[in-house]
């Protein structure tokens, strides 16, 4: 059994905020320069120069990335042996996000209710996601999310005779309708199988998973690989100005499912894909 | 080729603006989004004044961070513009005539932009560091209370933006694509 005190999964948080928000990681930074090498549209190549310029100014004058600067989910998973002491996981989580974005300057784009609005003034609540994992240690990822992308997400509950074809077809039908919208180029979370909540979960966690890697069997492997090609010959391209730069990345993630389902969700992000991760 | 142009943005300077235009904008614009647009809306509909005179005014879509204690502003890109569609009609009809956003329009907004020659700018979406660099000071007018939604007046030089869609409705991101698709095929 190790004890952790909660104040340092605050400080942990708040750091993590203001780290993710400024600087962009290296797998989407290694993307943007191979989808540039490769970019033939005309307005596209002076777009996605801006945009390697923008995360350049962002990480030398420590400024965020992206004004909105997001939710902050966060992703916990705690090792079983862990004794929490010094208050409750949850206020500390809340507590690191409300320090981090006032220390870090960091924009308040928390609503208290989703239909009355009201700013929380401190971006609080965070968005908690919490696993129990074997060990003694724990491990946090923030990962602020903006709403530009996040609006053009879509959830599906197919019959299971849709098949691969028919979540193919939702995936390119979800990338055509968010169109210029969510800033492309665009990153793409796919989560499939579950529950209707658990295929949500699956799509969002999947947009953690380091660009350029994939799922670990090979079926879902070729799949990402097929999509992201169907995806960037549709010529929507960055900012939506036309060109073959419409996606950085798509990764697919799965659960088992009922006899009766086939879910499938999909999380848009944008090309400030951001995460941050430490071990405590 | 970059247009270099100065605000305010009259008739005849928007007339002049095409969709796929790349230009460099300087003058001063005003910041509102969600809430601001709704609160301005409502104002006019008691027919009360606006905070600022929306004669040939621009307003950029953006709620950017706060500044860093020396600093002009934060990070400041822009919003998904559709957002303002509601209100973006009623505001060119007492005629602020150009947008700064990012993302697709609905056809009423664009029959208005054709009736009041109005222009919609595109900022990079996500290019909100780069962007505050073109700004050069800050002036917060009204709708403190909204935080990064208040209503703010800007001055900004050479402010890196493309037409999206021009006064007589040609919409870059119609065209684009298929202009993309149309020389990709051909080789």
């Amino acid at each position: 059994m190790r004890e952790i005190d909660v104040k340092t999964i605050s400080e942990t948080v708040a750091r993590l905020c203001i780290d993710a928000n400024i600087h962009l990681p290296d797998d989407v930074k290694n993307a943007i320069g191979r989808c540039r090498e490769c970019e033939d549209g005309k307005i596209a190549c002076g777009i996605l120069d801006n945009i390697i310029e923008n995360y350049k100014i962002a990480d030398s004058q420590d400024m965020p990335i992206c004004q909105d600067t997001g939710m902050a989910c966060v992703f916990i998973e705690i090792g079983q042996d862990v004794h929490l002491t010094g208050g409750n996981l949850y206020d500390a989580v809340n507590e690191g996000v409300r320090v981090g974005y006032r220390d870090g300057y960091l924009r308040k784009s928390v609503v208290k209710d989703p239909v009355r609005r009201g700013n929380t003034g401190d971006n609080t609540p965070a968005m908690i996601y919490t696993d129990i994992v074997d060990g003694e240690n724990i491990r946090i990822t923030v990962a602020p999310k903006g709403f530009g992308s996040e609006n053009m997400s879509a959830i599906r509950m197919f019959k299971p005779s849709a098949g691969i074809e028919g979540i193919k077809d939702f995936i390119i039908e979800t990338v055509e309708n968010a169109g210029p919208n969510p800033c492309p180029p665009m990153v793409i979370g796919v989560g499939i199988g579950g529950t209707f909540d658990k295929a949500a979960l699956l799509a969002k966690k999947a947009l953690l998973r380091p660009l350029g890697s994939h799922n670990d069997d090979e079926y879902y492997a070729e799949l990402e690989t097929e999509m992201l090609e169907k995806i960037n010959d549709l010529g929507i391209g960055p900012q939506g100005f036309g060109g073959r730069t419409t996606a950085l990345g798509l990764n697919i993630e799965t659960l088992p499912t009922h006899i009766a389902g086939m879910p499938c969700a999909i999380n848009i992000n944008c090309h400030v894909t951001r995460h941050n991760t430490e071990v405590i | 080729m970059t247009k270099k142009i100065t605000l305010p943005l009259t008739e005849e300077l928007a007339k002049t603006l095409k969709a796929g235009d790349s230009v460099l904008l300087t003058g001063t614009i005003y910041t509102s989004r969600d809430a601001g647009h709704k609160r301005m809306c409502e104002a006019l509909a008691r027919g009360e004044k606006l905070p600022f005179d929306p004669t040939d005014a621009t307003i950029y879509y953006v709620g950017p961070t706060p500044a860093k204690p020396g600093k002009i502003i934060g990070s400041a890109g822009p919003t998904t513009s559709g957002r303002m569609d509601a209100y973006a009609p009623t505001l060119m009809s007492v005629g602020a005539r150009g947008m700064i956003g990012k993302g697709a329009r609905l056809p009423e907004v664009i029959e208005a932009m054709k009736k009041y020659s109005g222009v919609y700018f595109g900022a990079i979406g996500g290019a909100g560091a780069l962007l505050s660099e073109c700004i050069k000071s800050c002036e917060l007018i009204a709708y403190e209370d909204l935080g990064a939604e208040a209503l703010r007046k800007l001055y900004v030089e050479d402010m890196p933006l493309v037409v999206i869609i021009d006064s007589e409705g040609n919409n870059l991101y119609e065209s684009g694509r298929s202009d993309y698709l149309k020389n990709r095929s051909k080789e």
